[in-house]
């Protein structure tokens, strides 16, 4: 059951088309990845799902409300955790904590109980009286995270939720977004992390220019680029030699010779290897590793997009600093 | 119930957050007292006193809302926390209130200071205490929604500052408060009719005078007329230009 419905929704900033009409659906209790360079729209999609930017046309289902006509009620159900911190800087973590809560009409008892159980959660309980001008990054994050989770949403919006931050910050909100899965929150993410995309999201949309080209989860993605099956046999003499007849014998398969003593095989169907070990075999080679050879997030990421990661994490990176 | 949690707090918040800070308590004794020295000593007799107290009440609730929403919206609206309250389950209309009542209550405290110091030298018993109250309230929301409209139509603090200077250093000439709006040539008093202290100081010095240019009914419904009229522009803005 669809929880998040977006249709044909588009943002036009005066001519500009940051969105350009794009269309999915998240499913109840999943975590939702939504990968893309710097300036593909995400983020301006998070805001006309959240009600922060006025969209342009489309619809927007959330919960069953029509949250481009209601978007107040549909805010009740949801969380947000923006790609910078946004929490107040002359007030105490406990004191965001509490705002937040009262933001969404909790009562005080319940507020500093929830706000004290959320510190205590993220390793936050010994700062929590210091101001929030005083934390370190990783810990404005855990924090910005806390706050928006304290009203306990069914929904919740992580935009770019560990870049930037030391490994030990990044491992514990990772941990988090299990734990939140596990209790039944459905997560839309976004991050440019494609490894944590791939540990953590259940399906991935692929957003380049204000438009999904990809979307599905990741072994759909990863069969939509995988035409060949492929296998890397590494031996333990010198290929050159047996090149030719090699590649003459086996003329059903491609080969790309790696270096002297390692070669992949492509091929359409599946590869069967026994012809082959028996090739070596009766040539005196030893064979000492077979591996099949399956594309990553990342190579489905760069296929589709032709967008380098490296690149793409350099500029987002470098833009947070 | 839910919205005026929400209401309560970011009032709060806003109290010990800005209003209730050293600088701004100093910055809102020091501003009106030294308004109010500054017109009370060069008063010659008690008659004076009572004569410049409507403007000097006036000026410092004018200064002292304007200012503080300039920081309070602008500020917020900068650092981006204010993102964090449009996106909570509350009206924009109340969330406007709760962000203004802040500056309202600072006006009214502000007004009460040239008060406090005339009441040492000149008597004030027979002055009409619940007309004071009434206009210092309207005055205090007026001039506080214009402080809203002009935050909303600037991005940086000092933006807010020097454009809430284009309309506060004419108002001190053109309503009223010092130069009556009789002696001001014909040409310029439409212009004094179209700036909410006018009226504001009209109510003011009939309570503490007993003398006024129009009926204390039309002051008030224009007061509530130009709170009314800013508040919605400056709530249409902020669709408009924040949530676009």
């Amino acid at each position: 059951m669809a929880i998040i419905k977006a249709e044909n929704l588009k943002k036009d900033y005066d001519g500009f088309l940051a969105v350009k009409g794009i269309d999915f659906s998240i499913h109840k209790g999943e975590v939702f990845g939504f990968l893309g360079p710097n300036g593909a729209g995400k983020t301006t999609t998070i805001n006309m799902l959240t009600g922060l930017t006025r969209i342009t046309s489309g619809q927007i289902d959330i919960a069953g409300i029509d949250a481009v006509k209601n978007i107040k009620n549909a805010q009740r159900m949801i969380g947000i955790v923006p790609d910078e911190s946004n929490l107040y800087m002359e007030m105490d973590g406990f004191e965001n904590l509490c705002f937040c809560a009262a933001l969404y009409g909790i009562k005080k008892v319940e507020r500093e109980k929830r706000a004290k159980k959320l510190l205590k959660e993220f390793n936050l309980d010994n700062t929590g009286n210091r101001l929030f001008k005083a934390y370190s990054k990783g810990m404005k994050r855990k924090l910005t995270i806390a706050a928006g989770i304290i009203h306990e949403p069914q929904i919740l919006f992580l935009d770019e939720p560990t870049t930037g931050i030391d490994v030990e910050s990044a491992r514990q909100i990772r941990d988090l977004i299990v734990k939140l899965h596990n209790s039944g929150t459905t997560i839309f993410l976004t991050t440019h992390y494609i490894e944590e995309a791939e540990r953590l999201c259940d399906r991935i949309a692929f957003i380049v220019n204000g438009e999904i080209v990809q979307e599905g989860t990741i072994e759909e993605l990863m069969l939509s680029v995988q035409r060949d099956n492929i296998v890397q046999l590494s031996v333990d003499k010198g290929l050159y030699a047996i090149q030719k007849t090699l590649e003459t014998d086996f003329f059903q398969y491609r080969f790309e010779i790696r270096d002297n003593q390692t070669f992949i095989l492509y091929s359409e169907t599946p590869i069967t290897l026994m012809p082959i070990m028996k090739y070596f075999d009766e040539r005196r080679f030893n064979v000492y590793e077979a591996k099949l050879i399956k594309p990553s997030l990342e190579d489905v990421f760069v296929k589709i997009t032709g967008i380098e990661v490296s690149k793409m994490k350099k500029e987002k990176e470098g833009g947070k600093q | 119930m839910t919205a005026w949690v929400a209401f309560w707090n970011i009032l709060k918040k806003d109290m010990k957050n800005y209003y209730l800070k050293p600088p701004n308590i100093s910055w809102g004794i020091v501003f009106p007292v030294a308004w109010t020295l500054m017109f009370f000593l060069k008063s010659q007799t008690q008659m004076d006193i009572k004569e410049l107290l409507p403007g000097v009440m006036s000026l410092s609730i004018l200064f002292g809302t304007t200012s503080m929403l300039a920081v309070t919206i602008t500020f917020e609206r900068k650092a981006r926390s204010f993102d964090r309250l449009l996106l909570a389950p509350i009206s924009l209309n109340l969330l406007m209130l709760a962000k203004t009542t802040g500056a309202i209550v600072f006006g009214i405290v502000n007004s009460l200071i040239p008060v406090l110091f005339a009441s040492f030298v000149t008597n004030l018993s027979n002055i009409r205490w619940g007309l004071i109250a009434g206009s210092v309230f309207f005055i205090s929301v007026t001039s506080t929604f214009l402080g809203l409209f002009i935050a909303v139509s600037v991005k940086e603090v000092f933006e807010a500052q020097t454009f809430s200077n284009f309309f506060r250093f004419p108002m001190i000439f053109l309503c009223g408060l010092f130069i009556p709006l009789t002696t001001l040539p014909i040409y310029i008093r439409p212009l004094s009719f179209m700036l909410p202290l006018t009226y504001g100081a009209d109510i003011l010095k009939y309570a503490i005078n007993g003398k006024a240019l129009m009926p204390i009914w039309l002051n008030f419904l224009v007061l509530f007329g130009f709170a009314s009229a800013l508040f919605i522009i400056s709530v249409k803005n902020i669709k408009v230009k924040w949530i676009y």
